[in-house]
């Protein structure tokens, strides 16, 4: 790049971020940050500015854009109150290891710790929840600390990274130089594998009667779907995901067994206290998928492919911990793996699968009354969209429901807040996985609760024409906060009803493209002329009110307590 | 329930700001109770050691210790027991300078006690103490009753007996860089 002499710490965010091969943000202005959204203007043709209609709207965009891609999401706001508003969003890119980089501004270094206009201490707010944080206090601190934080965000375990810019330093001039960070001495984001452990595992595979595999979002983290796909198949052992691990592998291979966890399937949770070996792969043992941890798979050996070295030992006490990216752990532990299959054991799966579905799955699919179901509504979107669409849910009932039903074919198909279980998060991260994946049909599926904390989010959608299809399951409640009243508080309702506005009334002021479903023969022609529209559109499904969602793990129980009514 | 014991826990981080709030973060979020903090330049330059002492599980000083070491700016953390550790702190008293003549028990117990003196002037001398907790304590004891106009005691400091390979980890770093 020419004219890199002389120039300002707000061109240089910039420039730094143009050598990051960032060509798309999320963000919001206001004082302190004005300079750099100078410097957008000027480069408008290299790197596109969203502005989103909240702050918590862009970083959850950010993290959208970041799950959908692979690549690392970017979110700019202003100091203070725009830069706390960030702050759910990191929390939550922390516990579902989301590469993200926010930036915010700052008062200028001579005001810090004066309580100036606008002055928040967001170093200090973040720290617990980021990867990474730094404060630039001068323009020539701006390359060298942009390129450490897409290092660290990307690296390793990714994580959210802050970037904090006092005002001086974006009004600073001085020579611009950019060197890419390769490297950080007191930072090593891949533990090398030890070949002995590999081969403790491979024994241990390949002795095993019951063995049960259950992977996370780690599989998609490292890219490594096809390894992963390889080591299943050559072992023939049944695998099991965790809601964020969803769509690694097709859900339709044979092999896949389901979901584990609260509202996971029977026959994984039950099977988890009966397998010999339990090989956990790039997931972290939550108190969401373990139940009581005093008493899952106490009869099993334990195998954990990991990277992140605080995540042993740290839930659940492991036999076999196999340090390092899975993408490698997998292909060198396929190499020392017997072909097997599994006949009878897998019959124990099939056996509980027809089980649940009597007992729960064919009256959500098929329902006899005469509401609609949040399952139907699913299958709907999984038939018309030839299961090929992103499926981007909020939290709650729908979200269970929509990773239960959901019919992924493609990797990065499942993107939703799993850790923090952040309500308002499906709006802005379907604008930021669709614009991470442009080729891609993304479906939102949200709860009419969660729709509303970031609703103004379809400002943006229309402003930037941003063919999102958003369906909201309404049932008029909190669901999710409702079944708990229903199921451990004798049916007190407190606070969980909504008095809902007209959400197709809504749409249309945002001039999208809206409509509302009642019965059952309006769904599926619905979600076509949805589905089939080339610009955003807002469906809403009425559902049934009070339908709850099992199978349910009760919080504390076990695994095998798992209720299917 | 696990047994609690004290761990001398030893990090080795990049001058950073703010990784002291990273650091104590980690224990705050468990609700962790630090009895003492301390911080210096170690023996390579540019590199700063932070000695934490807690009262802790063995499984949790071992989860604990790891979430430290994986912040970024931190180069290694380690924990110890008091018997893998060589360790001191030191105290300071501050006295009337009267009972200093007036109580002859004063000057028996900095005898006994292998304190020093660092101060005197009209009205009141500092002694200074470095040792064990329960010989800071037991002099603490001694001069109480004879009235301390201040006492504060600084947080352990310690060396290990084992090796750190604080410049081995570092060197190698240099070397992988070179490749
Ligand atoms: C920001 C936030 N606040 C509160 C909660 C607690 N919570 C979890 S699920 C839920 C109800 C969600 O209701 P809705 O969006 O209508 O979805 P439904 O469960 O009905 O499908 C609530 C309040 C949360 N997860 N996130």
């Amino acid at each position: 790049m020419k004219n890199n002499k002389n120039i300002s710490g707000a061109e240089a965010v910039i420039k730094s971020l143009i050598k990051e091969n960032v060509d798309l943000v999320f963000g919001y202005p206001g004082g302190a940050i004005m300079p750099v959204y100078d410097e957008f203007f000027k480069f408008q043709d290299k790197v596109h500015h969203v502005l989103t209609r909240h702050e918590q709207g862009a970083v959850h965009a950010a993290q959208g854009y970041a799950r959908s891609s692979g690549r690392v999401g970017v979110a700019i706001t202003t100091s203070g109150p725009g830069a706390t508003n960030l702050v759910t969003g990191i929390a939550d890119a922390q516990i579902d290891s989301t590469p993200i980089v926010c930036i915010t501004g700052q008062v200028s270094a001579h005001l810090l710790g004066s309580d100036a206009f606008q002055e928040t201490d967001i170093i200090g707010i973040s720290m617990p929840v980021t990867k990474w944080s730094y404060q630039i206090t001068k323009a020539s601190e701006v390359p060298v600390a942009i390129a450490k934080a897409f290092y660290i965000a990307k690296s390793g375990r990714p994580g959210p990274v802050l970037i904090d810019i006092t005002k001086n330093a974006q009004f600073e001039m001085f020579d611009f130089n950019y060197k890419k960070c390769i490297g950080i001495r007191s930072y090593s984001p891949i533990p090398k594998i030890d070949k002995n452990k590999i081969l403790d595992a491979a024994k241990l595979i390949n002795a095993a009667k019951k063995p049960l595999i259950v992977w996370g979002q780690g599989v998609i983290i490292a890219n490594a779907e096809k390894e992963f796909k390889s080591f299943v198949e050559k072992s023939g052992i049944p695998a099991a995901w965790t809601i964020l691990g969803a769509s690694a592998l097709p859900t339709s291979h044979e092999l896949n067994v389901g979901m584990v966890g609260m509202h996971g399937n029977y026959g994984p949770n039950i099977l988890t206290n009966q397998c010999d070996l339990l090989i956990a792969i790039g997931m972290r043992f939550d108190d969401r998928v373990t139940g009581d941890t005093n008493s899952y798979a106490k009869q099993a050996k334990i195998i954990h492919l990991e990277i992140d070295p605080v995540e042993i030992d740290k839930n659940i006490k492991v036999d076999v911990p196999v340090l390092g990216d899975c993408k490698e752990s997998l292909a060198m532990l396929s190499k020392n793996i017997k072909t097997k299959s599994y006949k009878n054991w897998l019959k124990i799966f099939d056996d509980l699968m027809k089980k649940e579905f009597n007992k729960v799955i064919k009256n959500d699919l098929s329902p006899k009354k005469k509401g609609l179901t949040m399952g139907e509504s699913i299958i709907a979107i999984n038939k018309l969209t030839k299961g090929k669409a992103i499926i981007v849910s909020d939290v709650g009932q729908h979200q269970m429901v929509a990773c239960r039903y959901a019919n992924f074919i493609e990797s990065r198909s499942n993107i939703t807040s799993g850790g923090l279980g952040t309500m308002g998060f499906a709006l802005p991260a379907a604008i930021g996985a669709k614009m991470g994946a442009p080729k891609r049909e993304v479906v939102a599926v949200i709860g009419d609760g969660g729709y509303q904390m970031t609703i103004q989010e379809l400002g943006t959608i229309f402003q930037h024409k941003l063919p999102v299809k958003i369906v909201i399951l309404n049932n008029d409640f909190l669901g999710m906060v409702r079944q708990w009243q229903e199921m451990f508080f004798d049916k007190r309702y407190a606070s969980t009803e909504m008095v809902n506005p007209d959400f197709v009334s809504i749409a249309k002021a945002y001039f999208l493209d809206s409509e509302k479903v009642e019965n059952r023969s309006d769904l599926e022609p619905a979600v076509k002329r949805m589905v089939e529209s080339k610009k955003p559109y807002v469906l809403e499904i009425c559902v049934e009110k009070e339908d709850n969602v099992f199978p349910m793990i009760p919080s504390g129980a076990s695994v095998s307590d798992i209720r299917l009514e | 329930m696990e047994k609690k014991t004290l761990f001398t826990v030893s990090i080795y981080t990049e001058n950073n700001v703010g990784l002291l709030n990273r650091i104590s973060a980690i224990f705050l979020k468990r609700h962790i109770n630090i009895e003492s903090f301390t911080t210096s330049e170690c023996e390579i330059e540019n590199v700063f050691r932070f000695i934490i002492l807690v009262e802790m599980t063995h499984s949790g000083i071992n989860k604990v210790v790891k979430q430290i070491e994986k912040q970024v700016d931190v180069i290694k953390a380690f924990y110890h027991t008091d018997e893998e550790t060589i360790f001191q702190e030191t105290a300071l008293y501050k006295v009337k300078s009267n009972s200093l003549f007036e109580e002859r028990e004063i000057q028996k117990f900095i005898k006994k006690s292998n304190a020093r003196i660092i101060t005197v002037n009209p009205e009141f001398f500092v002694i200074e103490k470095t040792g064990f907790r329960n010989e800071t304590d037991k002099l603490y004891n001694d001069l109480a009753p004879y009235g301390l106009l201040q006492f504060t005691r600084s947080g352990r400091i310690a060396v290990t007996k084992s090796k750190m390979g604080i410049s081995e980890i570092l060197n190698t770093f240099k070397n992988q860089k070179k490749k």
